[in-house]
């Protein structure tokens, strides 16, 4: 559905160039949900601009449902829809006003874009909200609306741009399934997201990115089978965490370790059975951990194994 | 074809705004009326020093039509900004319309909302204070002056793309907006003023619409300024219509 390779883009900022991203190849495949994941500015966010001609790429080549990024990119506009992180809505306008515009912007006639819209009204769960001002919708049905602006000329292609960012717990829930029913019925989806659970539940594929590179790719079971074993994390002094990792050193089979602030996380093959024996071992030396937890391993860890960090403190960053 | 539908689709639905809150276009009305009102009738007392026979509401109402296209216009772009926040611009320009028709869509709703509230100016002076304005004239200055107001809220529009804020907007539009009233005899004909004043005026090429305007109202289609006044006024709209369309075409606004 989409190929790319080697799309790079360098902004020019007054601290001098950024390289937003740097080179990335990947493939899009008919029919999958594709995640884009990493933390903010990790380029996500600036490859979905790219695959949708609101950005020029500074270098490399791209193919969108058959439509060369370059040489035409009123093709690649035709063939996709296209959500934004940030909403898309006028807030006085009507909210059946806005899609029927939307619709007859792609080229439709009156009759089919009323038609689409309406019908995607009642897909979203947007039934009888046509003729009510964007501004009178709550949150979670403004998001519907913004989907629904990039569904309105039934493309089979479509980039969400953070979908569910600052909806509540339910209203995110309820997204999912929308999105997951638009795959049902053959829409292909590129979303961009820095939830790792909303990665783990919605996506078919993972790209993982970071500093503008794809640091890793799979399914969201791949990705975490890379990291075979369980993940111990231990609440610990820092000037505690390299004594401790050698006593659990002595005391476990240790796979690998990571010091993260206040944190130890330690990784091993049968983490319920590695409990008992690693407390031992941390009592006999004097260190008494704060709190311990045991852990599947979970697309976070895969994300601290690729980057070094973990997500959240890339958020916070 | 398809370029002008496009074109079609986007006033429309700015227009549809307006006449879903005609109110606006009328309190956009509420300045030049008090100007007209409160302003207008001084100038029967210094109307002896424009020359015999002079009607003062033949001056002052085609100055007041330019300046509603003057502040309606180059203010269109704060509704640009509010249309970057809220992601509508984006929104449309990621479909295959063609940039310059989603910008001329928004262009041609300001000319036609000029228009209208210029007509509604002109027939209080004419209920008011007796004007009688050339109806021909009175026509080709409303599309004289929808023509320039085309121009200034493109490169409105252009500024709104730039700078993406309306405090950037508004001290832009503070700066260039006074000199441009000011020196381009809307109030008061520039003839009134030294020499020096009236040579900085001649390089406002606004001054040439306004001088374009009286001649038309008073139905001096012969007069030299009429002529000249077309002249500069199309091709200042001109340029800046290309301003516009070649921002709103760049990527990234």
């Amino acid at each position: 559905m989409i190929s790319v390779s080697g799309l790079a883009r360098t902004f020019t900022t007054k601290t001098g160039p950024v390289e937003a991203v740097k080179g990335i190849d990947f493939q899009v495949y008919e029919g999958e949900i594709l995640g884009l994941l990493g933390p903010n500015g990790a380029g996500k966010t600036t490859t979905l601009r790219m695959i949708s001609t609101l950005i020029n790429p500074t270098a490399g080549e791209a193919t969108v449902s058959g439509a060369d990024l370059r040489r035409d990119p009123r093709g690649v506009r035709s063939r996709i829809g296209y959500v934004a992180q940030g909403g898309s809505t006028n807030e006085e306008e009507l909210v059946l006003d806005e899609l029927i515009l939307q619709a007859r912007l792609f080229g439709l006639s009156k009759a089919a874009a009323v038609a689409n819209a309406e019908a995607l009204l009642a897909a979203l769960d947007l039934d009888g909200l046509g003729g009510r001002k964007c501004k009178q919708l709550s949150g979670g049905q403004r998001r519907r609306v913004d989907i629904a602006l990039g569904l309105v000329h039934q493309p089979n292609l479509i980039y969400l741009d953070e979908p569910t960012t600052g909806l509540d717990p339910q209203s995110r829930a309820n997204l999912w399934d929308h999105i997951r029913s638009l795959r049902d019925r053959g829409t292909t989806i590129v979303l961009t997201t820095h939830y790792l659970d909303e990665a783990d539940a919605l996506c078919d594929r993972i790209l993982v990115m970071d500093h503008g590179e794809i640091v890793a790719e799979g399914t969201p079971d791949e990705l975490k089978r890379r990291i075979s074993g369980d993940v111990i994390s231990l609440e610990i002094a820092p000037e505690l965490a390299a004594r401790a990792i050698a006593v659990a050193d002595d005391a476990l089979d240790l796979r690998s370790q990571l010091t993260e602030g206040h944190h130890v996380h330690l990784t091993v093959e049968h983490g319920d059975a590695a409990v008992i024996p690693l407390l031992h071992a941390l009592q006999g030396a004097g260190i008494v951990p704060g709190s311990l937890t045991v852990k599947r391993p979970s697309l976070d860890d895969v994300f601290l194994t690729v980057t070094g960090r973990s997500l959240r403190d890339g958020d916070r960053a | 074809m398809i370029f002008l539908n496009e074109t079609g689709l986007i006033f429309w639905a700015h227009l549809r705004a307006n006449l879903r809150n005609p109110l606006w276009v009328l309190i956009g009305l509420t300045q030049p009326i008090l100007y007209l009102v409160l302003f207008g009738p001084l100038l029967e007392g210094v109307a002896g020093s424009m020359g015999a026979g002079t009607d003062p509401w033949l001056v002052f109402t085609p100055g007041l039509i330019m300046q509603i296209g003057l502040f309606g216009s180059m203010f269109a772009g704060f509704a640009m900004v509010y249309e970057l926040r809220a992601g509508i611009i984006e929104r449309q320009r990621v479909t295959p319309a063609s940039r310059g028709a989603l910008l001329l869509g928004r262009v041609l709703k300001d000319m036609v909302v000029l228009m209208v509230q210029a007509t509604i100016l002109t027939l209080v002076a004419v209920v008011l204070f007796d004007l009688r304005p050339n109806p021909l004239g009175f026509v080709l200055t409303l599309i004289l002056v929808a023509i320039i107001a085309a121009g200034m809220s493109s490169a409105s529009y252009a500024l709104a793309l730039a700078t993406r804020s309306e405090d950037s907007l508004a001290s832009v539009l503070n700066m260039v907006s006074v000199p441009l009233l000011l020196l381009s005899g809307i109030l008061l004909p520039m003839t009134l003023g030294p020499g020096w004043l009236q040579t900085l005026a001649r390089l406002n090429p606004l001054s040439h619409t306004v001088d374009a305007a009286r001649a038309l109202f008073r139905g001096d289609f012969g007069s030299s300024d009429v002529y000249i006044g077309t002249l500069v006024t199309v091709s200042l709209a001109l340029v800046l219509g290309l301003i516009g369309a070649r921002t709103f075409a760049k990527e990234n606004a």
